[in-house]
């Protein structure tokens, strides 16, 4: 994985560049995540799995129509926290939370809030491509099956939609009924993907979406994520850390439970305020 | 030396021989006991030549008297002379050991008994004369001699001379005459079987509904006339029906064969009572052939005849079969169900772990304790209360309350549920977290993911549980005693009468059969090539069922083979 990276860094160094003299650094240099309009607020969250104390007092705002990346060594919370973002720490036995986390306001913690419902407002995508033991068209259709939207027309046109979000359409679009079992493992991770914006979500999760995928599926995805940033709030978790540099807008580096730095991309990148982050992303440990 | 004996057996050679010799033997020995059955079994329909021949055994202080013998050779031994001589037949012990052969002789309602041993060396003059026939008849089992004259209502119509071999000018005339018997026997059959059947359940029902008015008060004038009306439309059928049976009746038994049995014997049959006929001596391997056919299908297809001894199994087979179906309808919702809830929604912890414990050491349990359990628990208890609320009007006749297919199969259900728990607990526990995960994602509520990904990918774990289930309760013969099955049920739990399924009625199992026929029957050795067909049959059945459900799981599994996670 890491070593495939290496292999890969250079040939994208332009890519980052893109970014960075694009978005990043002309228009939002100075920014910070306060000033744009916020879609996730998180205030003193604190996380124990069996009283082990996971997430240490975090509070860190995220704004919409941004990728924010995490980023941290194994075992720092991120992942933690990104499945308190919808809830997904909630099928973990004895997993308490306490602090907040609000979504356009509302407080997702309330007792009146549907889990499900939730969960479909924020989308996850997940480490491995899980995509379902079903035919292409069915795990894209299955969000909307679940909202009892069966009427084939509505189906048709969602599917289709969603896979040409995912830029997956053109590769799939003559065997949308074949098993998805047989997609190579980044077609099966864009299908994950067109899966969860065909429920038409506000927030993406993605937890390190290509860890498990090879160079090229690899650049496929971060392709895709500034493709889907126009229309999504999106936060990923990964181990790479130049991919946390090329598709982020803003970054936040963890270190054993504690959000350290949280800033946008370019300074975390290039001017890191914190000594462990500078530690952590000039590779000194981590 | 020492070196390349270790040497060896560290190569592990040695083990590959024994896990292969293990594997072979277990494969001998199914294949030869599928033989032994096959052969036993199969061999009973061909149609045996028919021997005639002379037989004088010596006879303490006086000569031997020759006589004849007819009959189809059936088995050879060999026993010791001591044996002989102490059972009063004074031969030489000179010799240690004599050969005996198993005679069928038929003709019970002339000999006393269809069966004898000979000592070969005293058996003369063996051939097989080409017109000695064989009959197979409704009642007193086979017969076998020469056909001397057909008659028409007791008038000689034509004879033959035994004899002559090729004098079958009788014979001729005689088939016709079976083939005309057979055709009126079909329609005395339906018109008994179905016919009359249909008007006895009718005035049975009108019979209880008298019954059910009188009980709730309400048998108002009119309503009792409605049913004298419908009694007496029925009857007035019934006796129409009566008298066409009775005029079949008469057409059946019109004619009559003179036969000349062994020694001399004449006896005179009626047609109607014969079910086939053949001249084995004079076939060709072909004929023989459909005479086999016919005598095959008609185990397969056919009622029992004579305490079981003769005729076919079907009831048998539709019994086990529809058992084993309606057993798998109950466990199969109730034995997922129960896993789901243990696995997906109860708190692991001390007493799920107690529970499924106690779910595997049900699995343990005697059969014959579950027949007692149903019995007490099912019949007594469940059938007499659904009688006094829904059948009063039966009683003190039990509906559901005595022993029938319904609680047979829920006894069996009991016995094989958990089975089909734990294969579906293990079933559930392999799904992979990462797609629930992702079922949840989208906003799929717990039972959501359940019902549209993790049941159906854990389908084919439970038709594992299936199948385990099916061939466990195929195979169960002791708790049925109890709950349900019985020597001789004609009547299939599934007919043509209103309300169609009778899950009240007793019924027939191969198992059993297997257990009636060869134990107690009052004709062993009629009896034990049946027992061998039978149990051949038995585990054709449970095989074919199986296939089925392996079938159904590899479907399955091709469908919803998962990701290798």
């Amino acid at each position: 994985m890491t070593e495939s990276k290496t292999e890969y860094a250079p040939v994208n160094r332009s890519k980052f560049k893109k970014i960075d003299m694009g978005k990043i650094g002309s228009h939002e240099q100075n920014l910070s995540a306060e000033d744009l309009p916020r879609c996730l607020n998180v205030e003193n969250l604190n996380l124990y799995y069996s009283g082990a104390h996971a997430l240490k007092d975090v509070s860190m705002t995220l704004p919409r129509q941004r990728v924010t990346a995490f980023i941290g060594p194994s075992g720092c919370g991120k992942s933690s926290l990104l499945r308190c973002f919808n809830r997904m720490n909630d099928l973990v036995d004895g997993c308490e939370i306490k602090g907040s986390i609000t979504l356009d306001g509302e407080d997702i913690y309330h007792r009146s809030v549907d889990v499900a419902d939730l969960r479909r407002r924020v989308g996850m995508v997940f480490q491995k491509p899980n995509p379902f033991p079903k035919s292409i068209y069915e795990n894209v259709a299955y969000g909307l099956r679940i909202q009892g939207i069966n009427k084939k027309r509505i189906l048709d046109e969602s599917v289709e939609k969603s896979l040409q979000a995912a830029a997956l359409w053109d590769e799939v679009k003559d065997r949308l009924h074949d098993s998805a079992l047989g997609l190579s493992g980044g077609q099966q991770q864009r299908l994950v993907i067109a899966r969860t914006v065909a429920v038409e979500p506000e927030v993406l999760l993605l937890d390190e979406p290509a860890s498990a995928l090879d160079p090229i599926s690899t650049l496929k995805i971060e392709e895709l994520i500034n493709e889907l940033k126009e229309r999504y709030t999106i936060v990923i978790v990964t181990h790479n850390m130049q991919q946390a540099a090329r598709v982020s807008d803003f970054t936040a580096f963890m270190y054993m439970g504690k959000m350290i730095e949280f800033d946008t991309a370019d300074n975390i990148f290039t001017n890191p305020s914190e000594k462990q982050t500078e530690d952590y992303i000039t590779g000194r440990y981590g | 030396m020492m070196q390349t004996i270790k040497k060896f057996f560290a190569s592990g050679t040695p083990w590959i021989w024994v896990n292969a010799g293990a594997v072979a033997i277990s494969v001998i020995m199914t294949v030869g006991l599928l033989l032994l059955l096959a052969l036993n079994g199969l061999s009973h329909f061909w149609p045996k030549d028919i021997m005639l021949a002379n037989y004088s055994q010596p006879v303490l202080d006086s000569q031997p008297v020759e006589r004849e013998i007819i009959g189809e050779r059936i088995d050879t031994e060999q026993v010791s002379a001591e044996r002989i001589i102490s059972s009063g037949i004074p031969v030489s012990a000179q010799t240690p050991l004599y050969e005996r052969e198993l005679i069928k002789i038929g003709n019970r309602d002339l000999n006393g008994s269809d069966f004898t041993w000979l000592l070969t060396n005293y058996l003369s003059d063996i051939s097989y004369p080409e017109n000695l026939t064989a009959f197979e008849r409704r009642e007193w089992g086979n017969f076998y001699g020469y056909v001397q004259e057909v008659k028409e209502a007791g008038v000689t119509v034509v004879t033959s001379d035994p004899s002559i071999e090729s004098d079958d000018a009788a014979w001729l005339v005689l088939e016709e005459r079976i083939e005309r018997a057979l055709n009126i026997y079909e329609q005395i059959d339906t018109l008994e079987g179905d016919d009359i059947g249909e008007v006895n359940y009718a005035l049975e029902r009108l019979r209880l509904q008298e019954r059910g008015y009188e009980l709730r008060g309400t048998d108002t004038p009119e309503r009792l006339s409605a049913i004298a009306a419908e009694r007496a439309n029925w009857e007035a059928n019934y006796e129409i029906l009566q008298t066409r049976l009775g005029e079949l009746y008469e057409q059946v038994e019109r004619d009559s064969v003179v036969m000349l049995a062994m020694n001399g014997d004449s006896t005179e049959i009626n047609v109607s009572q014969i079910v086939r006929a053949y001249q084995p001596n004079g076939m060709h391997i072909g004929s023989k052939l459909v005479v086999y056919g016919e005598k095959l299908w008609e185990f397969l297809s056919d009622e029992p005849r004579e305490a079981n001894t003769e005729g076919g199994i079907f009831p048998a087979i539709f019994g086990t079969v529809t058992m084993v179906l309606l057993m798998s309808i109950f466990v199969t919702p109730f034995g997922v169900i129960a896993a789901v809830y243990l696995r997906e929604y109860a708190k692991q912890g001390f007493i799920t772990r107690t529970i499924r414990i106690a779910v595997n050491n049900l699995a343990g349990v005697p059969s014959i304790v579950y027949g007692v359990f149903g019995l007490g628990f099912f019949i007594y208890f469940l059938g007499s209360e659904v009688d006094q609320a829904f059948y009063p009007e039966a009683l003190p006749a039990p509906t559901f309350g005595t022993p029938g297919m319904l609680w047979a199969s829920l006894t069996l259900a009991l016995l094989t549920v958990p089975v089909v728990i734990v294969s579906t607990e293990e079933g559930l526990a392999r799904i992979p977290r990462s797609l629930r995960e992702g079922s949840l994602a989208l906003g799929a509520t717990k039972f959501e993911t359940l019902i549209r990904v993790v049941l159906p990918m854990a389908s084919p774990a439970m038709m594992t549980g299936l199948i385990l289930a099916v061939a466990r309760a195929a195979g169960e013969v002791a708790p049925l005693m109890l709950v349900g099955v019985v020597k001789l049920a004609p009547t299939l739990p599934i007919n043509g009468n209103y309300p169609y399924f009778h899950l009240d009625q007793k019924f027939m199992h191969l198992g059993f059969h297997i257990y009636d026929v060869g134990f107690q029957s009052p004709n062993v050795e009629a009896a034990r090539p049946l027992v061998f067909a039978t149990a051949l049959l038995l585990v054709i059945v449970i095989a074919l069922l199986n296939v089925l459900a392996v079938t159904i799981r590899n479907r399955l599994r091709e469908k919803y083979k998962s990701l290798d996670m």
